[in-house]
């Protein structure tokens, strides 16, 4: 049950990635492009999901398991340090290069692009990387 | 005063609306049943620790992201998609984007999505982070490195 609510709610995840637009590389650099010809629609996508995700969250608190009975995994880390921004400002550059980040670039691979499939083979690589550089310590 | 709201509610995009709701749905659900956070990055980085017990339903939703896509062909017609950026492009993005998501922990779903929905702080910087590197990164190759290079 826990494979099948997994599979469910990545398959629902997905359908509201091109729903929304975002399975388009170019209108996520459309929102990325501030100077440019700007199109806000990235935020209105955020803004939606986090609008849902604040009732979920609300309810998740106040439970010590989940509806399967599985424990609640909700991050507890709270410290801003120096992994957090110098991960998201390469995070963010290669965002900003492609258009991709990892929901999309998996939706993509599904339609059949060759594109997709590369970027995220690269991106396997850099996690693999991370990890390794992890191990080593 | 009719006319001026028609006007606002015309620019909103409502499919990007429509969108982010099913995907706090997606983001409600695997909380809720299984006690989970809808980030991508980190569902597809813990494949790599292994551990035994913690890779099905890592897979299973890796599967229904890329599932997506078909599903939503045998019943409608996928938007358009423009990839331009080259391969060798693509390939140091990629690099990038799995690197800096692990390093950070997260990505646009983690933090961007459920670290807001949880208003938590280090969310909030991440996300202001990635947010900003993103318009710098594209100010530069669309109106510096062109404009230098045209």
């Amino acid at each position: 049950m826990i494979n099948f609510m997994a599979l469910l709610s990545g398959l629902i995840f997905g359908l509201g990635i091109i729903l929304s637009g975002m399975v388009n590389p170019e209108i996520v650099l459309a929102f990325l492009d501030i100077t440019g010809n700007w199109d806000s629609s990235l935020i209105w996508v955020m803004a939606s999901a986090v609008a849902v995700g604040l009732i979920a969250f609300a309810l998740a608190k106040k439970r010590k398991q989940s509806y399967l009975g599985s424990s609640m995994n909700i991050p507890v880390a709270t410290k801003i340090d120096q992994r957090l921004f110098l991960g998201s400002l390469v995070f963010g550059i290669g965002w900003g290069m492609a258009g991709i980040c990892p929901g999309p670039a998996l939706v993509l691979v599904g339609t059949g692009s060759h594109e997709a499939f590369i970027f995220l083979i690269a991106m396997l690589l850099g996690m693999g990387v991370y990890e390794t550089m992890q191990a080593r310590g | 005063m009719g006319i001026s709201v028609n006007i606002y509610l015309d620019s909103i995009p409502w499919h990007a609306v429509a969108g982010g709701l099913v995907i706090g749905i997606a983001v409600t659900l695997l909380l809720l049943f299984n006690g989970r956070i809808a980030g991508i990055s980190g569902i597809i980085g813990g494949l790599y620790r292994m551990q035994r017990g913690d890779i099905s339903w890592r897979m299973a939703f890796i599967s229904g992201l890329v599932l997506s896509a078909v599903i939503w062909k045998l019943f409608f017609i996928l938007p358009e998609i423009h990839i331009k950026a080259s391969y060798t492009v693509l390939a140091l993005a990629g690099l990038l984007v799995g690197y800096g998501t692990r390093l950070g922990s997260g990505c646009t779903s983690g933090h961007g999505v459920c670290g807001l929905s949880r208003l938590s702080p280090r969310s909030i910087a991440a996300t202001l982070v990635f947010m900003f590197a993103g318009f710098a990164t594209v100010y530069w190759v669309r109106h510096v490195l062109i404009a230098q290079s045209g």
